[in-house]
């Protein structure tokens, strides 16, 4: 081996054992995050107990809260955050541009304005508002690829036609909020602001091994996002195939974001941070799909928790994650930084 | 009119390393909307050696060498490899065989030059991404081979014009095709570095035996280091052969609307291309 090959070799480990322990700590901290949420809430339950209680045995004052109220808003915390995570890291990468992620161009608002219109005018509740944000978010999204992609994809012109198409579908939920009686109304409210309440047994036992599922074709879809990143001439030359590539992934990142808000509704600035954070936290850009999951997993837990625990009023997790959320943006804008 | 007394390179012959492989258009026609940049052109690419293809702006032969990469597909007529349409080939056997280094290639942000030549390997890489023990070996020497060692952990971004474009063929070499196109690859050099740029290719075509296709626009280069020059207008194939036997006054004319002197290159014997200033010559 030549010295250069033997230190190419030496750099290229540590990078891997870097990006390695980066992931490491995520996951570590989404599982300290999840055990918080198990722990505390209306009453303290020592671990011990929770742990009990999660095997199965019946402990008197215990087990109700924990496996039936805890544990799935836990669960649908970590895989809505993760779907969030990842889908919306995949559109900005696919279409180059942090602004095109699917909460700012009218994916999330094509399930909310569905969800809120199934609330509002026929008084869906439950599954069947999930469907319609699932149907809602596929539909905007099928509208945004008819209007922008001619001619191969432009991130900008996604980004513009999806502006247009989120503003135009907020118009059609705020005329939902006005329109519709006061008690449905408050109702789509709620939905709006994005929470895990509704995150039970019920709704998970559908939306879950969806969004795991989901989460893992992601995944492995997104192993060819490094040579994509080389342009499409490039990676044809490699041997992938882009546009196949980038249809199955832009797939993937689609029913990600509409499954996940289904269940918690639009959680605002997730799928928008989690890749520029992500970005910033690994070397390798191998590493930044599983990256995404976890910080898309871990901020919503963490977001939960504060909501939870650190107000007198418990506040919705979609309020936590705005507030954080829109400072940062402002940030990335005034940074000019605006390529994935 | 040139002079024979040069010796004819070799370019035929095949080193150690490549194995060849012979790439064909038959009657290719491809356009974009509208009338065909190119209308039913054939040619049977050299086994080996340098082949250079040349043309005035738009003459096609960009999309010609697209085209060939299979990055573009012909309305008309087929590529073929090996005897086979390359279209129906799988499309990473045919990347350990065909590359193609475009005209301006983008890197991601912060990626550094070893990372990007290691891409380069993937054709040889299994679906799971396994590397091979002789990867970090066949990245090095690439790196080597185009003097981008020193520059190896620096991101391309902060990189010259000159020092990117070698990152890139640093990356092709590391592909270790058999065939190599460059679609004019020498646009953002500086002389000494499109002659550098032409001797690595040269002997990368020497002593791997890769059959190297460059579409180029330097006239005077081109048929210094072309062991087959290709010469095209409106979409056609005007002249095919030999620079010494393809460069005249008259193709020069019928090419590029070019009044010319061709005399022997004072170095290496091959044509010499010298414009005629028709407002100060007789």
């Amino acid at each position: 081996m030549s010295a250069l090959a033997v230190r190419l070799g030496t750099i290229r480990r540590r990078l891997i054992r870097r990006d390695a322990l980066v992931v490491v700590v995520l996951a570590a901290l989404a599982a300290v995050l999840f055990g918080v949420g198990l722990v505390f809430g209306a009453k303290v339950v020592p671990l011990p107990d929770v742990l009990r209680a999660l095997s199965g045995q019946t402990v008197p004052g215990v087990s109700f809260a924990v496996v039936e109220l805890r544990l799935p808003r836990m669960l649908g915390a970590l895989l809505a955050g993760a779907a969030f995570g990842l889908g919306g890291m995949l559109f900005q990468t696919l279409l180059r541009n942090v602004l095109a992620s699917p909460d700012v161009i009218g994916i999330g608002a094509g399930s909310s304005a569905a969800a809120v219109a199934a609330i509002g005018f026929a008084g869906a509740s439950g599954i069947a508002v999930s469907g319609a944000a699932i149907a809602g978010g596929l539909g905007s999204a099928l509208l945004i690829w008819a209007l922008a992609a001619r001619r191969g994809m432009s991130g900008l012109r996604f980004v513009l036609v999806g502006i247009a198409i989120a503003a135009a579908l907020q118009a059609v939920i705020a005329y939902v909020l006005t329109r519709a009686d006061v008690k449905a109304a408050h109702e789509a409210a709620v939905w709006m602001a994005g929470s895990l309440s509704r995150s039970l047994w019920d709704q998970l036992a559908l939306v879950a091994p969806a969004l795991a599922v989901l989460v893992g074709l992601g995944l492995v879809a997104a192993r060819r996002l490094p040579l994509l990143r080389l342009g499409d001439d490039t990676a044809t030359m490699l041997g992938v195939r882009p546009q196949a590539s980038r249809l199955t992934m832009i797939l993937c990142a689609v029913l990600l974001i509409a499954v996940a808000t289904s269940l918690t509704g639009p959680i605002a600035f997730v799928a928008f941070l989690a890749g520029p954070i992500s970005l910033r936290l690994v070397r390798r850009d191998g590493a930044l799909p599983v990256t995404a999951a976890l910080v898309g997993a871990t901020t919503v837990l963490a977001a939960d928790a504060i909501g939870q625990h650190l107000f007198p009023v418990a506040l919705p997790v979609g309020v936590v994650t705005g507030a954080v959320g829109a400072p940062f943006l402002l940030w990335l804008l005034m940074r000019g930084r605006t390529r994935a | 009119m040139t002079d024979g007394g040069t010796t004819d390179r070799d370019g035929a012959s095949q080193a150690a390393g490549a194995s060849a492989h012979r790439l064909q258009a038959v009657d290719l026609t491809v356009g974009y909307d509208g009338a065909p940049v190119i209308d039913g052109l054939s040619l049977d690419l050299p086994t080996g050696g340098v082949t250079m293809i040349v043309g005035g702006n738009g003459c096609g032969k960009s999309t010609l060498l697209r085209t060939l990469a299979r990055l573009l597909r012909p309305r008309g007529g087929t590529v073929l490899l090996d005897g086979e349409p390359i279209a129906r080939l799988p499309t990473k056997e045919v990347a350990r065989i065909v590359d193609l280094l475009p005209q301006s290639p983008v890197a991601p942000d912060g990626i550094t030059v070893a990372d990007l030549v290691d891409r380069g390997r993937t054709p040889h890489r299994s679906w799971l991404g396994g590397r091979a023990r002789r990867d970090d070996e066949v990245v090095a020497d690439a790196l080597e081979v185009t003097g981008m060692a020193e520059l190896a952990d620096r991101p391309i971004d902060e990189l010259s014009g000159g020092q990117r474009q070698r990152a890139w063929v640093a990356m092709a070499l590391a592909q270790e095709p058999d065939v190599l196109l460059l679609d004019e690859p020498t646009t953002y050099l500086d002389l000494a570095h499109q002659v550098e740029l032409l001797h690595l290719l040269v002997r990368l075509s020497r002593e791997r035996g890769t059959q190297v296709v460059v579409v180029m626009h330097e006239l005077n280069l081109a048929t210094r280091y072309a062991d087959h020059l290709v010469a095209m207008r409106d979409g056609r194939i005007v002249a095919d052969g030999t620079p010494n036997d393809v460069v005249t006054v008259e193709l020069l004319r019928e090419v590029f609307d070019l009044e010319a002197v061709v005399m022997p290159d004072p170095v290496a014997g091959t044509p010499l291309i010298v414009p005629v200033d028709v407002h100060r010559s007789a």
